[in-house]
């Protein structure tokens, strides 16, 4: 299954229409839906993955989803380390994706 | 068939003397009750250390062992290849420093004791230690620099023993566990009866890490080892700010009492994700693993005298393992004196990472008749300080 936003169309669920918001990620306006977490927006963006490793830079997105395994955390409005799925989105949140490289240890 | 050795814990004790036993020619069968690496090797740390051990024949062994890593290490990562995941090796060096006034003078002292039997520890000064750790409290009264401290990734390591040993011929089998010994009409071990039959062999080696006091007790040959309960806290990941192992003097104590009850002292590390690891605890409970605030409490605010930033971290999960505990604090590396057939290789502590390299080149050299790079008679089951625990056990 793609990432991407389940049209309301298609939703049997016959979901009430959202209100449209957009959140600034890496300087990139992306648009969502009130209500969604900014894990939500990142993913019906189609985007499966903002963050790498300090070990070997490898990517990480959402892997439990549920506020467990801090593998989705991006700096919100200036606030690092924040989980993307429990965080709710707000209208005009500037969303740093991040990298912390591994240290030079001096001996 | 007929097994020279059955090794009874795949655990990295038993990983490591399986590699070398089956290098050296030996059918090895390595046994565990659950999987590899399921026990205390997958429950802690993955120290290597030398700092926190006093002069004394578990210095010796550990200075050893750290000679013998990085060689093996190298070993492991061409003999297994690109596809085996590294055991992330790394001479990270420990920062001990001591966080009381009174606390600054034992600290020197021991040191002092340290660097007279060759550990390179480095006394420095408050403004050199925050150079090492910038972060670290400015109310710190004393610091020794241990360059040779170090650590792998536990469970990698003895996984790659294991998948070492496989390739030098021996056989793991997990999920079966030993419930007696096979005995012939001299009373002699030959064998080891479990829940998927009874298997015979030459000699059989107890590497059950906490689990061996029960395992030996099981075999008729009991040695006094009690699980010893230990937590860590983890911190959700953050920036980088901690670069070494930094404990507080005090670790050496709680390490070294016999004390039952709850034994706390700070043990602080990042690691590569940007966690950080918040420990340790030390606590006689038998196998009760129910989680205690108390431990946890303790344990969050002792580090703070470390790191007072970490009052601002979030923490993420808590973890811990049963530590082979022994009653007069050194493992038992040998054959048993009381029963032919039987040998021991347990009670580290939490010191089994380390060590498990040269526990097995003694129990290697021991099986097959060569002399030992190290003198292995501290280690013996006779010796006079089990006596007293081993009185009450004469052998079925």
């Amino acid at each position: 299954m793609s990432p991407g936003l389940f049209p309301r169309s298609e939703d049997g669920i016959r979901p009430a229409a959202s209100d449209a918001l957009s959140i600034s990620v890496d300087g990139k306006t992306v648009d969502g839906l009130a209500g969604q977490t900014i894990a939500g927006v990142l993913l019906g963006s189609g985007r499966l993955a903002w963050r790498k490793t300090s070990s070997d830079g490898s990517p990480r997105g959402v892997f439990c989803g549920i506020g467990v395994c801090f593998d989705c955390i991006v700096e919100v409005n200036g606030i690092r380390d924040v989980r993307a799925c429990q965080r709710r989105a707000r209208d005009g949140d500037q969303v740093i994706s991040q990298h912390d490289p591994l240290p030079e240890v001096t001996e | 068939m007929t097994s020279d050795v059955v090794i009874v814990g795949a655990g990295i004790v038993g990983a490591a003397c399986a590699r070398l036993l089956a290098r050296s020619g030996l059918r090895v069968l390595v046994l565990d009750q659950g999987a590899g690496a399921g026990g205390t090797s997958s429950h802690g740390e993955g120290n290597i250390l030398v700092s926190d051990k006093g002069p004394g024949a578990e210095l010796a062994l550990a200075q050893h062992a750290s000679s013998l890593w990085p060689g093996t290490a190298d070993e492991l990562s061409n003999e297994l290849g690109a596809n085996f995941p590294s055991i992330e090796f790394d001479r990270k060096g420990g920062l001990v420093v001591a966080t009381t006034d009174t606390g600054a003078a034992p600290l020197i002292a021991f040191a002092e004791t340290q660097r007279e039997v060759g550990v390179d520890a480095r006394m420095l000064d408050i403004a050199e230690a925050r150079e090492l750790e910038p972060s670290i409290s400015d109310t710190i009264t004393a610091a020794i620099f241990y360059p040779e401290d170090a650590q792998v990734q536990p469970v990698i390591a003895t996984e790659a023993l294991l998948a070492s040993a496989r390739l030098a011929g021996a056989d793991v089998r997990t999920g079966i566990r030993v419930t007696g010994a096979v005995r012939n009409g001299a009373g002699d071990i030959v064998g080891v009866r479990t829940d998927a039959g009874d298997i015979s062999a030459a000699a059989v080696l107890v590497a059950a890490g906490p689990w061996s006091g029960e395992v030996s007790r099981s075999l008729g040959a009991a040695v006094p080892i009690l699980p010893r309960r230990g937590m860590v806290l983890v911190t959700t990941r953050m920036t980088h700010r901690i670069f070494h192992k930094v404990y507080d003097g005090d670790y050496v104590g709680a390490v070294s009492s016999s004390d039952a009850d709850l034994q706390t002292s700070s043990v602080v590390e990042s690691t590569a994700s940007g966690t950080v690891l918040i420990g340790s605890s030390r606590q006689q409970v038998g196998f009760d693993d129910r989680l205690q605030v108390r431990v946890l409490q303790e344990l969050a605010a002792k580090a703070l005298r470390l790191f007072p930033f970490l009052a601002e971290a979030s923490l993420m999960r808590s973890y811990g393992g049963f530590r082979p505990y022994m009653p007069d604090h050194l493992p038992v590396i040998g054959r048993d004196h009381r029963v032919e057939g039987l040998w021991h290789a347990s009670g580290h502590e939490g010191a089994g990472i380390g060590l498990s390299l040269a526990t097995a080149e003694i129990i290697a050299a021991q099986m097959t008749g060569t002399k030992p790079a190290l003198d292995a008679a501290p280690f013996r089951l006779d010796r006079p300080t089990l006596a007293r625990y081993l009185a009450e056990d004469v052998p079925a």
